[in-house]
């Protein structure tokens, strides 16, 4: 590990004012990031710490929505009951991500914020133009198992690691975030990430010293909350495939549907045009793999990941079966 | 120290293998390798300023000065001397170094020291009372919970961790019903909750019986 200073922040314009400056990294569960500094794939000059900030509650909202401060804790999150009576897809999504360590220290930030497991990102002697931009990526005619297959660049086929990030893209969940001068901001999360194009190394629109300071989500929309996790294994593992989904069916007639999928691509992928083909739509095969084709329009497999597009249709499939059987 | 007040009186000379195995590498380490690079790795040109930190460990106050590099596991383990946490991973991969932050488990690997200012940690030492083995550990003893025994501190803290967990009503991925309060433990509810801690020599039947049985579950 690199040298760094460690500072504890007292408040959020602080931890802004002191995140801006070149070098400097905020941490607060730290289960990714200290990983990758033991790796000097990450090398801060400073450490701010921001865990005794009053950021971890969990509040309704005026709309009848959640607001999630970015110190809660991914299992505290999964267990709230609103979030398990409300948000079913959320709190499976989390429960299903990492190990009950990991998620006790875990935080809704951080998770939100966690980089890529693609093998040649964590190795320092291989090519990565995300870790270190212009090298070239070694995975594109590598082992590229785990990558990704839709939104790619032929600088980048990584994929956004996170469970709960898909279940949150379903949910239509904000980040809302703060800078130095105090300025808040609530951010779309399908307007938070970005596809890797060629500047892989940015992965958000978060801006040098912006803080994301909670993550809100509007009232449940209606229907069944599903989190499907294909993986290899049982547990404690990242997905190779991913389904959140929502779906509100009356005696086998869709009414509505949303879909987001983790696994495939650099950030949670959600294509409207598959959700619009399930609307007022019978729900049998035919109409399941004319949402997978709107899914996997403009897939591309990279030899060793495949087998990822025949899993994603075959898993939405089982996922539409399953919470449209009457 | 504190933790070993019970081998005092006429065992205090007693040479065992676990002294020989600590004195011994502590020999070695201090004739090869200089104390920072033990829990920082290689040391720097620029060494940061320490920090102060003071850490509940067992019941008792522990004030160090730590390079700011120092994770929780290895302040512990090299300058606490309490080795019970073992480094397996040192990534958060195999839960061989969970210990319990104010009741709660985590792997001591991934966490600064320096973020853990007046925390309450109970580590494998902590648990038992004297002679008396807590019931994790004696149903481990009695079960078979291990073979090498490597990964069993971690296995055990977790377990107490778990078991809490499952009082309070946390919920897991195999758990079938999220909306009801609580999920009744079952063999799949264990290994899912347990997945965190990794057993190289697969002792985990019998791991599973000994959680078990000190839930106070037919075994």
């Amino acid at each position: 590990m690199k040298a760094f200073t460690y500072q504890r922040a007292d408040s959020v314009r602080q931890a802004a004012a002191a995140a801006i400056k070149s070098g400097a990294k905020i941490i607060a569960g730290g289960t990714n990031l200290l990983d990758l500094m033991k790796l000097q794939v990450e090398t801060p000059s400073q450490l701010i710490d921001i865990n005794r900030l009053p950021l971890d509650k969990i509040e309704e909202t005026p709309e009848g929505g959640l607001r999630i401060g970015t110190l809660v804790r991914n299992s505290d999150l999964a267990t709230d009951p609103r979030v398990r009576q409300r948000y079913g897809v959320l709190s499976r999504a989390l429960l299903a991500g990492a190990s009950a360590q990991l998620r006790n220290k875990a935080t809704t930030g951080g998770n939100l914020l966690q980089r890529t497991r693609c093998y040649y990102y964590y190795d320092v002697t291989k090519p990565c133009n995300k870790r270190s931009p212009g090298s070239g990526c070694a995975a594109l005619a590598g082992f590229n198992r785990i990558h990704a297959i839709l939104g790619t660049s032929d600088d980048c086929i990584a994929t956004h690691p996170s469970d709960m990030a898909v279940a949150m893209r379903a949910l239509d969940a904000k980040v809302e975030t703060v800078n130095r001068e105090g300025e808040a901001k609530a951010i779309p999360i399908a307007e938070f990430y970005r596809l890797p194009g060629n500047t892989p190394e940015i992965e958000t629109s978060l801006k040098p010293g912006e803080i994301i300071t909670a993550v809100t989500l509007p009232p449940p929309p209606p229907g069944v909350q599903v989190y499907r996790k294909v993986r290899d294994r049982a547990s404690y593992a990242f997905a190779l495939v991913s389904v959140a989904a929502i779906v509100d069916n009356t005696r086998g007639q869709i009414r509505s549907a949303r879909l987001a999928f983790g696994g495939l691509a650099h950030m949670p992928w959600r294509v409207a045009q598959a959700e619009q083909r399930l609307v007022d739509a019978p729900a049998n095969t035919t109409t399941f793999n004319a949402a997978a084709d709107a899914v996997l329009e403009g897939a591309r497999g990279f030899g060793a990941n495949d087998f990822k597009m025949p899993l994603a249709r075959r898993t939405l499939h089982s996922v539409l079966a399953e919470m449209t059987r009457t | 120290m504190d933790e070993h007040d019970s081998n005092a009186g006429p065992n205090k000379f007693k040479v065992t293998r676990r002294t020989v195995i600590e004195t011994g590498t502590t020999a070695l380490l201090l004739t090869t390798l200089p104390r920072a690079s033990l829990a920082a790795g290689p040391a720097d040109d620029n060494e940061p300023p320490p920090v102060k930190v003071e850490l509940q460990i067992n019941g008792h106050t522990r004030s160090l000065t730590l390079d700011p590099r120092t994770t929780l596991l290895d302040a512990l383990r090299e300058h606490l001397a309490l080795t019970g946490s073992k480094k397996g991973c040192d990534h958060g991969q195999c839960g061989a170094c969970t210990v319990l932050i104010d009741g709660r488990r985590i792997n001591s690997c991934l966490t600064l020291a320096a973020m853990h200012d007046g925390h309450s940690i109970t580590t494998i030492e902590g648990l038992a009372w004297g002679d008396d083995l807590h019931p994790l550990q004696a149903a481990f003893v009695e079960h078979d919970g291990f073979q090498c025994g490597y990964c069993t501190s971690g296995q055990i803290c977790s377990a107490v961790g778990m078991l809490a967990e499952s009082q309070q009503g946390m919920p897991s991925y195999v758990t079938g019903d999220l909306t009801q309060p609580a999920a009744e433990l079952t063999d799949a509810e264990i290994r899912e909750r347990m997945s965190g801690n990794i057993c190289r020599c697969a002792a985990y039947p019998n791991i599973v019986s000994a959680i078990k049985q000190a839930a106070g579950m037919p075994t």
